[in-house]
C-alpha cells in the first residue's frame, strides 16, 4: 500500500521566537503552537486524537513529554501517543509516524510538536565565578583534552571535507550569506533586521575553527506544531492542503567522519520513490542546517552535485534569492530560528502554502524537506506538495 | 566594592578518573605504552573502549600496545573556554590521530602552533603525566612518514 499524498498538513502553528519569555518553560510553547496550529486548520482540541513530540534540550528530562503535553492541553481519548528523538530528523520522522497511524485506520488527526526553551530572561549577574563542582560535566579522556559540545566533534567532519575536496571559508560563508538574505525577508526570523555580507561573515568570532558564529545555528525559545490528517479531511479544512508525497529515513551508523555522507541518500530512495519524483521536479528545499556545513554535504548527498563539489556549488549564490535552487528560504536555523527539524518542516508548509510573504518563491509545487539529527547519523526526508 | 577575585582560575585542567573500563588504558600509559582494546572474536582494535565489539558482536577483548605513530585526520582549534582549566589556552587543537594500526584516538599536539597544523602530518604519541595516578597520552609531530 503506498502512503503517497494519502494524508496532509493540514495546520501550522507557530509562536513568537528567539530571545521570547512569554512562556516560563517548553511546555508554555507547546501549548500555544497546538493552539495556534489547530486555530490555523480550523480545528478544536477535540478534534485531535494524536500527539508526538520531540522535546528540546530543556525539556528532555521529561521521560513521557506526549502524555504531560497531553494533560496541559485537557486532551482526552487519544488514540496515539509518543516522545519521539531522533534529534534534528524529529521533525520529520513525527510526520511520517502520524502519517503510518492515520493511514492505517488508528488515528485520524495527529499533532506533532516541538517546544524548548533554554534561554532565561536577563537578571542581575551574580558574584564571583563558578566552583569546581559546577564543572562536574568535565569528565573522562574528552574533557583531559579540552574537546567540550557538539560543535567541536562536528567542526572535525567539517575540517575532514576541506581537507580532502578543498571546501573552504567561503563556500562554508556563502551559505551563512545566502540564508540571511532569505531571512531579512521573514518578519519571524531573528535576524530579520540584520544584513550580513561575506565580510560581515568572516569577520564574526570564531566557535571552533572551521565553524565562525555565523557557521551555527541560532539558540531559540519557542514552540512549533502541525496537524496531519487524511488528504479527504484536509481538503475540507481552512488551509489548503500541504500534501505528503513521500517520506523516508536513513540512518547510515559508523563514523560520519570516515564517509562525510550523512543518511540522506538512504532517506531519498524510499521518499523519492513513494513520491514518484526525481530530483530535477524539486523546486525548493528546506534542509536541515544546524551548521553551514550540513547544508552543504545535504545539498550532496540528495544528488544536487556531485560528493565534494558543495563547496563550488553554493559559491556562486543559486541557493540565495533569485537563484535556481532556493534553499532554506525563510533563513533557516542559521539565520531565522532554532526549532530543530521542525525549522524546515513549517517554512516548507509557508511556501507551499504560497503564504511566505515578499520572500514566496514562485515555484513551490514541490518542495524537499530535510531533518538531521548527531552528526550526519539520523536523517529524515519529506516530499511535500500543492497537489496529489 | 571590594575586586572580585574568581575562585574560577584556580581550577585546573579537568583529570579523568580510572574507571574500571579504562584501568588497562592508564595503567599503560603511565608505563609509556599506548594501550587499545583488542576483540578476541575477530581481532579488530577499538577504542574508546566498548563491553562488545561492533564488528563480530564478541563480548571478550583484551588491551594490546599499538605503535603510537599515526597521521593527524582531522583536528579543530578550540576558541571557547568551556571549563576554566583551558581558559589560559585558547586558541588550542584538539586533535583526531588515525594511527598506523588504523584506531582514531582524540588527543592534543604539543610543539606546534594550532594554525600549523594539517591533516595527513605524521605524529608520534609522547606521555604527559598529569598527577601520580593519571598520565595522558598526547602527540608530537615527527618527520616523514
Amino acid at each position: 500500500m503506498s502512503l503517497r499524498g494519502k494524508c496532509a498538513i493540514a495546520g501550522l502553528g507557530q509562536t513568537r521566537m528567539g530571545k521570547n519569555f512569554d512562556h516560563p518553560n517548553a511546555m508554555g510553547f507547546a501549548v500555544e503552537a497546538v493552539k495556534l496550529a489547530l486555530d490555523d486548520a480550523g480545528l478544536t482540541r477535540d478534534d485531535l486524537d494524536g500527539l508526538l513530540v520531540n522535546p528540546g534540550i530543556t525539556w528532555s528530562e521529561n521521560q513521557m513529554a506526549s502524555f504531560s503535553l497531553q494533560q496541559a492541553l485537557g486532551l482526552r481519548n487519544l488514540r496515539l501517543s509518543a516522545m519521539m528523538n531522533l534529534g534534528g530528523a524529529t521533525g520529520a520522522a513525527m510526520i511520517m509516524h502520524a502519517v503510518q497511524a492515520i493511514a492505517s485506520g488508528m488515528a485520524n488527526t495527529v499533532a506533532c510538536v516541538f517546544a524548548d526553551a533554554p534561554l532565561r530572561p536577563p537578571s542581575p549577574r551574580k558574584n564571583g565565578g563558578g566552583s569546581a563542582a559546577a564543572y562536574g560535566f568535565a569528565r573522562g579522556l574528552n574533557a583531559a583534552y579540552g574537546l567540550f559540545g557538539v560543535n567541536a566533534q562536528y567542526a572535525f567532519v567539517a575540517r575532514r571535507h576541506m581537507h580532502l575536496y578543498g571546501t573552504t571559508s567561503d563556500h562554508l560563508g556563502a551559505i551563512a550569506v545566502a540564508q540571511r538574505k532569505w531571512a531579512n525577508m521573514n518578519p519571524a526570523a531573528q535576524f530579520c533586521d540584520t544584513p550580513m555580507t561575506l565580510d560581515d561573515y568572516h569577520e564574526s568570532r570564531w566557535v571552533v575553527e572551521p565553524f565562525h558564529l555565523y557557521d551555527c545555528c541560532l539558540v531559540s525559545n519557542g514552540g512549533l506544531a502541525v496537524i496531519v490528517t487524511s488528504s479527504d479531511r484536509a481538503k475540507d479544512l481552512k488551509k489548503p492542503p500541504v500534501y505528503i508525497l513521500g517520506m523516508g529515513q536513513g540512518h547510515p551508523g559508523g563514523d560520519p567522519m570516515d564517509t562525510l555522507v550523512s543518511g540522506a541518500p538512504i532517506a531519498k530512495e524510499t521518499a523519492f520513490a513513494m513520491a514518484g519524483v526525481e530530483l530535477s521536479d524539486i523546486q525548493l528545499a528546506e534542509l536541515y542546517d544546524c551548521y553551514t556545513f550540513t547544508v552543504l554535504v545535504t545539498l550532496e548527498d540528495y544528488g544536487f552535485c556531485p560528493k565534494g563539489e558543495g563547496g563550488p556549488f553554493v559559491a556562486d549564490g543559486k541557493t540565495a534569492p533569485g537563484g535556481s535552487l532556493p534553499v532554506n528560504t525563510g533563513g533557516g536555523q542559521l539565520s531565522s530560528f532554532y526549532m530543530w527539524g521542525m525549522t524546515p518542516v513549517a517554512e516548507a508548509v509557508a511556501q507551499v502554502r504560497g503564504e511566505a510573504g515578499t520572500r514566496q518563491v514562485p515555484r513551490h509545487d514541490v518542495c524537499l524537506v530535510s531533518g538531521n539529527g548527531g552528526i550526519l547519523s539520523t536523517h529524515s526526508t519529506l516530499v511535500l506538495s500543492t497537489r496529489i | 566594592m571590594s575586586e572580585q577575585t574568581s575562585p574560577a582560575t584556580a581550577i585546573s585542567k579537568p583529570i579523568p578518573s580510572i574507571t574500571p573500563d579504562l584501568a588497562e588504558f592508564f595503567a599503560g600509559a603511565r608505563r609509556g605504552e599506548l594501550m587499545v582494546q583488542k576483540c578476541q572474536g575477530c581481532g579488530v582494535l577499538r577504542f574508546p573502549a566498548h563491553e562488545t565489539c561492533a564488528n563480530c558482536l564478541d563480548g571478550q577483548a583484551k588491551w594490546v600496545p599499538v605503535s603510537g605513530r599515526g597521521t593527524i585526520y582531522s583536528f579543530n582549534i578550540m576558541h571557547q573556554v568551556y571549563h576554566p582549566g583551558f581558559a589560559g589556552e585558547v586558541p588550542y587543537a584538539v586533535v583526531v590521530v588515525q594511527l598506523d594500526e588504523g584506531v582514531k584516538f582524540i588527543s592534543n599536539l604539543v610543539g606546534i602552533k594550532p594554525h600549523d597544523i594539517r591533516c595527513g602530518m605524521p605524529v608520534e604519541v609522547i606521555f604527559e603525566k598529569v598527577s601520580e595516578e593519571i598520565t595522558l597520552p598526547k602527540f608530537r609531530p615527527r618527520a616523514g612518514n
